[in-house]
């Protein structure tokens, strides 16, 4: 009974009226924990009540405390009839079970309501008083730490990674249960909205508990989806790393050395384990700071394999696209064709077999990793992109559990048709499994950076997994903080544990060239992990550009971020493949085979399509690639995601070259010919744009063993046989490989049309869906959060290619539509952009973004050097900001266009306002600097566009005569005083602070629904309100947890329906990510600014958030 | 093929100065749309008609969230002291993270209003009949209904709040509604005038600006009522200090009693001798003047006549000046003369009134007697 949950109930303000006879509201408030419920006094005919309420106590198990939100209900009583409910607060008390995250919380939280929305707010205080329990059979994990980023969290050092957790709890959904008939809406929301809060803590728990069992205390990189199967159920998953980690304190850890290898693993030997392992050494890293390495590089080949199991209660239809990586070879249409014809169990079966001979093949034993950025020297070398589609139908899944090897606790009620998690489980581990094999056949143990997804439409489900095929070091630890790792030997790095033979040749390998080897740790992780002889699919080799020593691919695609030591030429952007393929409409079984049939295809293209832009933009290399399939009653869509750079490692890229296969026609040619030059310049242009000025590499490497690469690769666009002899055209972007093609057929004018129809950037915008822009460091504190939601209804049957089109141009303008948004931050990137499509009806389409945008300081690289001379230019800008000051304001009593407020001006401040962000030590005069810089730049930005040329048309139209003006003119402002503002990003940083504590997970799931659509605004209205509403809440958990800020934080749901002819709509929104405490840089008091983190030092008090 | 849904929510409220200037000018979303293209801000922006009218209708439909919340400016204003203090009673408004200089940007624009409107509607009763007329006061002034409306709602708005509050109404105001001190003067011209029903519509009073008008309110406010003398009193400024325009009634000795006016006349005249070109018809003009200001004050117990106030002050004071060519100058040095004399007046005992209204006229004549 180690648990004692204490809540009060303080005041309440801004309620809504209830009682429409007074105008008033006789509010209480109900607090309830599992099955006890508490209840203030009645506090009469007021809005804003103080209650004041004693301390409810509850006595709970600690079991029940990570399962259970606190609820709280705040009513309106009525003598004569029901209560009327005014709304309610979840509070998940999770973070204050660990002694390192919050204490108490404590604030205003809005009051919401499924129905109206938020409604007044409460303030209450929570805390909890938790006995130790050391029993060992406990069901509880109280203390694990959960964090949504996915990398080792600021604050902490990783003493050992564990590996891989993964874990899924079914039940029914409330929304489909009988009893949904009869009860309103609002109870059904909040009956899901309660069973989903359970389950996820549930989870969590169990998560937790299998941490503790592999002698953890943290899970990393913790991702937790909903999957709404309707009918059949309500499935959450979660997977994350299993880490212990530590606070670090201010002492440097110190390093220890420990023996490299790691216990003889237990485990299986597959034949051709052995025969991958790679000759390429290892190279211990040397103590640089991290040295993640990745690459990847892809393949078109596909397995693909469709499997009817032998099983008669279960039909499950998977065809399995696995992308393996490699070079950009274009030979695979045969392969391709083969692989799709074939219909392969053998694969499967082979594996199910190996699967249950082997004994560590047990879920959690796999070498995945959710982590997207790595400790120094974890990652050593990256083979690809690996990933596996299965398709499988909802409404079989009533078949008998599989085993009973999971306690399953049923919530709420006892339902027989929810489906037990062992089907779900058995599913994903043939997904795992499948991943697995992939990597191995890269030559890799280990996939990073992955991630687990569904798409669902009736009962249609498409399971996908992807990541990033690598060798993780064994010696990281040596240097690295994660020192301690081998001295565990009971519980070994499950990768270590996974590929026995190769991975002791491996550290073989490294132990002995480890120290002899200098290799650059900006393009280690570049070099192949695979045998060059025994390459599993063609790919083009060369020497590394960097150290000369190893192989590299020429083309590398990675799920991961960016590893932040890799040597990139230039910048990044972000490069996006998007594809929609119509399809017949079709029920159970052969929708499914429809849609197994397609998917290859549409993987193929999305790729190809990937291939073309990234040579287009000059490039070799994409990280944080994610492929995202939805699948609609009527078509699929396929999104793939990427940033796109140019790793210096790795060979520059060939141009695109165009050719023909029937040379005859000269109007043809001369097509080609136009369409090659647009080509050609595009591509100029885009090096031009991010700074892809590669060094010349001095010709030809010591002598290579492997044969000369084929000087052009071809892409094949038709299904046809392939015709070799296409004219070797003179290529004018060096003698570097180009890329061919061919556009005989329609396919691939649609696609070189695409190419060039992508919206450039506009000058001062960079976009990327990773952490952080290669290229860009000098980050000001300026941050903007968002979202935004479009829905697209297709009115007209259309073609594929239309709907290609339609949807290309949908995200063009959306992404579009950003930059207009934000011109006001330029210079600035757009970080993680994190697109998710879907077809929430038939001839809808919805795209959400959720993203970053961070303004950076072009020019203070430049003036790194000028620091002696900063007072004088912060004088000098003081003074201009008053002068500009000055002249706005007459710009202000003047409605017409005042020379003195030319652009010229404010160009000079401009320039000085880079330069004032080096001025950041006198923290309370920069802040009060950079805040009117703000402000001026806001001004500066309206006279630019506004009142020099609006102003005079408006007056046109209204005579605004001077007593508008007037009123304008006045000096008060706010401004002066900080405001404590929550700030959300969804990178694992906040650019100029430090974060100096996590408060606990925010993971919180909302249901809101209306019955007057129009009443609200509309489909528009209705979710704007949502979605700030869903912030606003956010933000009040996080200030009431103590916190200022939420890092990695996501949008990882957003269901939207609607119907119009009803007035109604309805919206389910997950969101999730870290509450932090961060302090700004400046404010550090840090004892001296070293030159280089003068770039991060910026402007400090310019909130422009 | 269409864009059904459409939304952007920053974590900071992005608003746009431009488009919600437009859209309180009472644009619809394709007038601004227009407005915005004229303005040049695709090229600069490199953005189309369609990006334009998505960000357009997105600030609009943010506008109007945020416009309940600007009609308690307190409110809004609190969402942030909401993050200082937990204690601010004050709600709704953690809705949307709105920095403070942009959350003063949005009160004040809100609250800002057209001259041409404020003098049509000032005096007048701010009731529902008034409301209808507004779409003539549309036509004539050319400002959009809908801004009128906002106008007026928020003239309506104020009046409400302060109607019934106690102490300063300049104060009050500011407090309540945020506004910025200049703004709140005005605000408390418009009560002021709103709440004692000033004539300023009749043709003579047309050449007076709302600044004219809103001058003379604050020396009203400032002079007259219960508020000027006692702050301690529990009245209000709103209005007019009854045992002092009671007392008022006093100086009609001034007139009534024929040596006394002879009196103060040659006093006046003495003084003013060889100082001004207009010295003779001052002389003629003397006890017409003298007359008419003093029967105004006389008056003002009546509440008919104290909204009569600034009409009688054309009629009776200025439009005579005027005609005899009077300049600025000359009427500050005839008022003061005029004023002071009094004091000098053996039989003249109520100085303290005297003064107390005279300050008020004199200034009040001198803001007003312009072209």
């Amino acid at each position: 009974m180690p648990g004692k949950l204490k809540a009060k109930i303080v005041a309440g303000r801004h309620l809504p009226i209830m009682d429409r006879a007074s105008d008033l509201t006789d509010a209480f408030v109900e607090v309830k924990f599992g099955n006890t419920t508490f209840k203030t006094d009645v506090y009469p005919k007021s809005l804003n009540p103080q209650w004041n309420s004693e301390w409810f106590k509850f006595e709970v198990d600690d079991e029940d405390l990570q399962d259970e939100p606190l609820q709280i209900t705040v009513l309106d009583h009525d003598t004569y009839s029901a209560n009327d409910a005014i709304g309610k607060v979840y509070i998940d008390i999770d973070p204050l079970l660990c002694s390192e995250a919050a204490t108490v919380i404590s604030g205003w939280l809005p009051i919401y309501d499924t129905i109206h929305g938020i409604r007044g707010e409460i303030n209450v205080l929570v805390k909890v008083d938790l006995f130790n329990d050391l029993n060992r059979f406990r069901q509880s994990s109280c203390g694990v730490k959960f964090f949504c980023t996915t990398s080792i969290p600021r604050c902490y050092r990783a003493v050992m990674v564990h590996g891989f957790v993964e874990e899924l709890v079914v039940n029914e959904d409330p929304e489909y249960q009988w009893i949904d008939r009869i009860r309103t809406p609002r109870a059904s929301n909040e009956a899901r909205q309660r069973l989903i809060f359970l389950m996820s803590g549930e989870l969590q728990r169990k998560i937790g508990l299998k941490v503790l069992e592999m002698g953890g205390n943290a899970v990393v990189g913790y991702l937790q989806c909903f999957d709404l199967e309707g009918e059949s159920g309500l499935v959450v998953r979660a997977i994350g790393t299993a880490c212990t980690l530590e606070k670090i304190s201010s002492t440097l850890p110190a390093t220890a050395t420990h023996p490299s290898n790691s216990s003889p693993s237990k485990d299986m030997k597959e034949p051709g384990f052995g025969e991958e392992a790679p000759g390429v050494p290892l190279s211990s890293g040397p103590p640089t700071p991290l040295r993640a390495q990745t690459f990847s590089s892809f393949s078109p080949s596909k397995s693909y394999s469709r499997q009817s199991s032998s099983s008669d209660t279960e039909l499950s239809l998977t065809p399995k696209t696995g992308m393996g990586s490699g070079g950009s070879a274009g030979k695979e249409a045969g392969p391709l064709k083969a692989l799709l014809r074939q219909q392969t169990q053998s694969a499967l079966e082979q594996r199910r077999v190996s699967s249950s001979s082997e004994a560590f093949v047990r879920t959690g034993e796999y070498p995945f990793f959710p982590l997207t950025a790595f400790p120094p020297g974890f990652l050593l070398h990256v083979g690809g992109v690996v990933s596996a589609r299965s398709v499988k139908l909802l409404d079989r899944i009533h078949n008998p559990a599989l085993g009973n090897t999971r306690s399953y606790k049923l919530l709420d009620w006892n339902s027989f048709t929810a489906d037990e998690p062992e089907t779900r489980d058995a599913w994903w581990e043939e997904i795992r499994q499948e991943i697995k094999s992939h990597a191995k056949a890269l030559g890799c143990q280990a996939v990073v950076g992955y991630s687990e997804s569904t798409s669902i439409c009736e009962e249609v489900c498409i399971l996908s997994a992807s990541g990033t095929a690598a060798i993780l070091s064994s010696r990281f630890m040596q240097d690295g903080p994660l020192d301690t790792e081998h001295r565990l030997s009971r519980q070994p790095l499950c990768v270590f544990s996974t590929g026995s033979e190769r991975v002791e040749g491996d550290m073989g390998s490294s132990a002995s060239l480890g120290f002899e080897e200098v290799v650059s740790p900006g393009c280690g992780f570049c070099h192949i992990p695979y045998d060059e002889l025994n390459i599993p699919f063609p790919a083009q080799l060369t020497y590394c550009y960097c150290c000369r020593r190893y192989k590299v691919p020429d083309v590398l695609f990675t799920t991961i971020d960016l590893p932040t030591e890799a040597n990139v030429t230039g910048k990044g952007c972000l490069i996006q493949a998007r594809l929609c393929r119509t399809k017949k409409k079709a029920q159970g079984e052969g929708n499914a085979t429809v849609i197994s049939n397609l998917l290859p295809f549409l993987e193929y293209e999305l790729h190809t399509q990937l291939m073309n832009k990234l040579k287009l933009r000059g490039m070799n290399a994409l990280f944080g690639l994610r492929i995202q399939i939805s699948i609609g009653e009527t078509m699929l869509l396929g999104l793939a995601s990427a940033t796109g750079v140019y790793l210096t490692a790795l060979p520059s890229p060939g141009g695109i070259q165009i050719a023909g296969k029937t040379p005859s026609d000269i109007t043809y040619e001369q097509h080609i010919s136009n369409m090659q030059k647009k080509i050609n310049d595009t591509i100029a242009k885009n090096k031009e744009l991010y700074e892809i000025n590669p060094p010349e590499v001095v010709e030809e490497i010591i002598g290579s063993p492997i044969p000369e690469p084929r000087q052009r690769s071809r892409l094949f666009r038709s299904q046809s046989e392939s015709s070799d002899e296409v004219s070797e055209l003179d290529l004018s972007h060096g003698k570097k490989d180009a890329f061919v093609l061919e556009i005989d057929d329609t396919d691939a004018v649609e696609d070189i049309h695409a190419l060039l129809t992508d919206f450039p950037t506009p000058a001062g915008f960079y976009s990327c869906n990773t952490e952080i822009m290669p290229g860009i460091q000098n980050w000001t504190s300026a941050i903007q959060m968002f979202t935004s939601v479009r829905v697209f209804r297709l009115n007209a049957s259309l073609t594929s290619q239309g709907l290609n089109k339609i949807f290309s141009d949908l995200c063009e303008n959306l992404l579009k539509s950003l930059y207009f948004k934000l011109r006001s931050m330029v210079p600035c990137c757009l970080c993680h952009l994190n697109f998710t499509v879907a077809i929430p009806e038939d001839e809808l389409i919805q795209v959400a973004v959720t993203a970053v945008a961070m303004s950076f300081d072009k020019e203070q690289l430049l003036e790194n050097g000028k620091q002696s001379g900063e007072k004088t230019l912060i004088k000098a800008i003081t003074e201009n900001d008053e002068q500009l000051q000055f002249n706005l304001e007459l710009n202000a009593e003047t409605p017409s266009p005042n020379p003195l407020s030319s652009p010229k001006g404010l160009s000079e401040v401009g320039s000085h306002l880079s330069a004032r962000a080096l001025s950041v030590d006198y923290s309370s005069f920069a802040d009060r600097c950079s805040s009117w810089i703000e402000q001026l730049k806001l001004k500066a930005h309206t006279i630019r566009r506004g009142s020099v040329k609006t102003t005079s048309s408006m007056e046109k139209a209204s005579p605004l005569p001077e007593g508008r003006s007037r009123s304008l003119r006045s000096n008060r402002s706010y401004s002066g005083s900080s405001v404590a503002v929550v700030k959300m990003t969804p990178l694992s940083f906040i650019p100029g602070a430090k974060i100096i504590k996590y408060l606990g997970i925010i993971n919180m799931f909302f249901i809101r629904e209306t019955t007057s659509l129009r009443e609200e605004g509309g489909v528009s209205g209705f979710l704007h309100t949502f979605i700030a509403e869903v912030f606003a809440m956010v933000r009040a958990h996080v200030a009431a947890l103590g916190g200022n800020a939420v890092v990695s934080y996501s949008m990882k749901e957003c269901v939207f329906m609607e119907n119009p002819n009803k007035n109604q709509a309805q919206c389910l929104i997950n969101v999730s990510g870290d509450a932090v405490i961060f302090v700004r840089e400046s404010e550090l008091e840090s004892t001296s600014v070293q030159t280089q983190s003068a770039t991060t030092h910026t402007s400090n008090g310019a909130e422009g958030t | 093929m269409s864009v059904e849904l459409d939304v952007f929510v920053g974590n900071t409220t992005i608003m746009d100065k431009e488009v919600y200037q437009l859209w309180l000018n009472g644009y619809t979303v394709n007038d601004a749309v227009k407005v915005r293209i004229e303005g040049g801000v695709m090229e600069e922006c490199e953005a189309s008609a369609e990006v334009l009218l998505s960000d357009t209708m997105d600030q609009y439909r943010t506008f109007q969230m945020c416009e309940r919340l600007l009609h308690h400016p307190a409110k809004l204003a609190n969402q942030l002291l909401f993050q200082f203090h937990p204690q601010a009673n004050l709600a709704n408004q953690l809705l949307f993270q709105i920095p403070p200089d942009r959350q003063a940007m949005l009160i004040e624009r809100y609250y800002a209003f057209d001259d041409s409107f404020v003098r049509e509607v000032l005096g007048k009763k701010l009731s529902k009949g008034t409301k209808k007329d507004l779409d003539d006061v549309s036509t004539k002034t050319g400002i959009t209904l809908k801004s009128c409306r906002r106008q007026f709602d928020n003239f309506k708005r104020v009046f409400k709040v302060v109607e019934e509050l106690k102490g300063p109404l300049v104060e009050n105001i500011r407090q309540h509604f945020l506004l910025p001190d200049q703004l709140a003067r005005d605000y408390a011209a418009i009560v002021f005038f709103a709440n004692n029903r000033f004539e300023t519509g009749k043709k003579k009073l047309h050449y007076l600006t709302f600044q004219d008008f809103a001058f003379c309110a604050g020396q009203l406010i400032n002079n007259w009522t219960l508020g000027a003398v006692d702050n301690i009193m529990d009245d209000m400024d709103v209005d007019l200090d009854k045992e002092f325009l009671q007392e008022l009634k006093d100086l009609k000795i001034l007139i009534t009693d024929k040596d006394l006016l002879d009196q103060h006349k040659s006093l006046v005249c003495t003084a003013l001798r060889g100082k001004t070109n207009v010295f003779n018809e001052m002389e003629a003009n003397f006890k017409n003047l003298s007359r008419g200001l003093v029967n105004i004050a006389a008056k003002l117990i009546n509440a008919k006549d104290v909204r009569d106030f600034f009409i009688d002050l054309v009629e009776k004071f200025i439009e005579p000046c005027r005609s005899d060519k009077w300049t600025s100058i000359d009427v500050n040095l005839y008022l003061t003369h005029y004023t002071n004399s009094a004091h000098i007046l053996d039989t003249f005992k109520h100085h303290a009134v005297w003064t107390r209204y005279m300050g008020v006229i004199k200034s009040c004549i001198l803001r007003m007697y312009h072209d």
